[in-house]
């Protein structure tokens, strides 16, 4: 069975989006912590840095590779999550919670509408 | 891609496979950390089947080994395997392997499977020059021959158990637990000849077992089965990089390449400038005696960074930095928790405590020279 909170919005990239109000907390899903295997590194994005929905903004490393994450959504970074830059394995074990990695502040709330509802999510990803 | 006689047994166990070299190899099964562990701790199981084996023998197969390779053969007795490498006429490396001898004048090498064309078309030339009477017969066995390692401080408590016949060549031994490292022994398994030698890519004590494509399956299975209680898990390619980094041990296409001496990657050891002529000999001898340029050293990150990974810029540090390298070989160490790596670099910055910078995406992150190995295995 899919681990796939059905309150979340996810992106095609593996990113999952946490809405509260008109900020927005992103981390990236069980499925590609699960690829990825053990994350040994996290470089959070900068503080205050300004985003487009698409682009690449973080980096976890595993043993054997570097992989890049995309912000969802368009905006200002506001808050990144110390937690994963002590203790990367977070990702690995707290992908929905703990291993959470930016806060956004969106400057373009109507990109929301395209990001995959976890149906939509659980399909691409070809789990039942 | 090719598959090596393995690969079934890598589908049931769940390995995630990858393109390796024209290989389709599982890169790990659970994961590249546990695995390397597993080995540190307990046992992993690798198929090393891709490797090739290349039989030699006849009256003068040792003094032709002996020309091609850099290291003396004449140290050793039946039984005995030596790590050596093999250099074209500038000294730089065509590939490092091992060299068994089996009997007087029986040689098996086990090389990387990367070389596998490169190395047997260069045997055969050199062959080909000794004349139609060379008294030396070479076949390139490796499309047929399976082969596995199986590695850790555990696999000694189950590893006689999967070899019950008598030991009926090589190493005059009782059990696989009594061949001293680097020997070799040769016994049965289904019916069929396979040889048991004590040699490894991984720093820990243990096996590499070379057996017919149509049984190393069947061998695979026994030991897994024996060594499960123990704590054997299978291992894919990940720890296998991860362990040999850890040990400071080079790979083929990274710390060896045929624009580098062994002198260079600090395998001076394994060069016996004085058993007489072999190809290469009279560079590396001037090299030796001139002094390196540059040299392999090992590196470890100074603090919490990223991975330095092969291809990254390495700079010095001081008043003047300089781009004076490129990471060979780097990871984040399993058993140690740093990263670390291996590079080639001018002979001036060899010394440990060398600072240098590692550029990771943009950035120079410090790290530092350190002596090698980064890992050994407790005694």
């Amino acid at each position: 069975m899919a681990n796939v909170p059905s309150d979340l919005k996810y992106a095609k990239s593996h990113e999952w989006v946490r809405l509260s109000g008109e900020v927005a907390t992103v981390g990236i899903t069980d499925h590609a912590q699960h690829e990825l295997t053990d994350v040994v590194f996290v470089e959070l994005p900068a503080l205050g840095r300004q985003v487009k929905a698409g682009e690449a903004c973080a980096v976890v490393e595993s043993v054997k590779t570097a992989s890049d994450i995309y912000s969802p959504l368009s905006g200002e970074i506001i808050e990144v999550n110390r937690a994963v830059a002590d203790e990367p394995g977070l990702v690995n074990t707290e992908p929905w919670a703990g291993g959470w990695i930016w806060k956004i502040k969106l400057s373009r709330p109507e990109e929301l509408n395209t990001l995959l509802s976890a149906d939509q999510y659980v399909a691409l990803i070809g789990a039942a | 891609m090719k598959r090596t006689p393995l690969f079934a047994a890598h589908q049931r166990l769940g390995g995630k496979l990858i393109e390796f070299g024209g290989w389709e190899m599982p890169v790990h099964y659970s994961s590249i950390t546990d695995e390397h562990l597993a080995v540190r701790h307990a046992a992993g199981l690798f198929d090393i089947s891709h490797m090739g084996e290349v039989w030699i023998d006849g009256p003068q197969a040792e003094a032709f080994l002996n020309q091609v390779l850099t290291n003396d053969l004449r140290k050793l007795a039946p039984g005995h395997g030596q790590y050596t490498l093999m250099c074209n006429e500038q000294g730089g490396v065509i590939d490092d392997l091992y060299a068994y001898r089996l009997g007087p004048a029986e040689y098996l090498l086990i090389i990387n499977a990367s070389r596998i064309p490169n190395d047997v078309a260069w045997l055969q030339e050199q062959l080909s020059r000794l004349g139609p009477r060379a008294g030396v017969r070479l076949q390139d066995a490796s499309e047929a021959t399976g082969a596995l390692a199986v590695q850790g401080p555990r696999v000694a408590a189950f590893i006689n158990a999967g070899f019950p016949g008598p030991l009926t060549g090589g190493a005059a031994v009782g059990l696989p637990t009594e061949l001293k490292k680097n020997q070799v022994a040769r016994t049965q398994f289904a019916g069929r000849q396979v040889w048991v030698s004590r040699t490894g890519y991984t720093g820990e004590d243990g096996f590499e077992i070379v057996a017919p494509g149509e049984v190393i399956e069947a061998v695979w299975n026994r030991l897994l089965e024996l060594g499960r209680p123990h704590g054997l898990k299978p291992a894919g390619l990940g720890a296998r990089d991860t362990l040999r980094t850890e040990a400071c041990y080079p790979l083929y296409g990274h710390e060896l390449d045929e624009a580098t001496t062994p002198l260079e990657a600090g395998l001076g050891f394994f060069v016996a400038l004085t058993k007489g002529e072999f190809i290469g000999r009279p560079a590396l001898a001037e090299q030796k005696l001139k002094g390196v340029s540059r040299k392999l050293v090992a590196f470890k990150m100074a603090g919490k960074s990223p991975p330095p990974r092969p291809g990254y810029a390495i700079w010095s540090q001081g008043a003047v930095a300089e781009k004076i390298g490129e990471v060979a070989s780097g990871t984040q160490s399993p058993s140690l928790g740093i990263g670390l790596g291996m590079a080639c670099l001018p002979a001036q910055f060899a010394q440990p405590q060398t600072p240098l910078g590692i550029e990771i995406r943009g950035q120079r992150a410090a790290a530092l020279v350190v002596p090698k190995p980064f890992y050994r295995k407790p005694d």
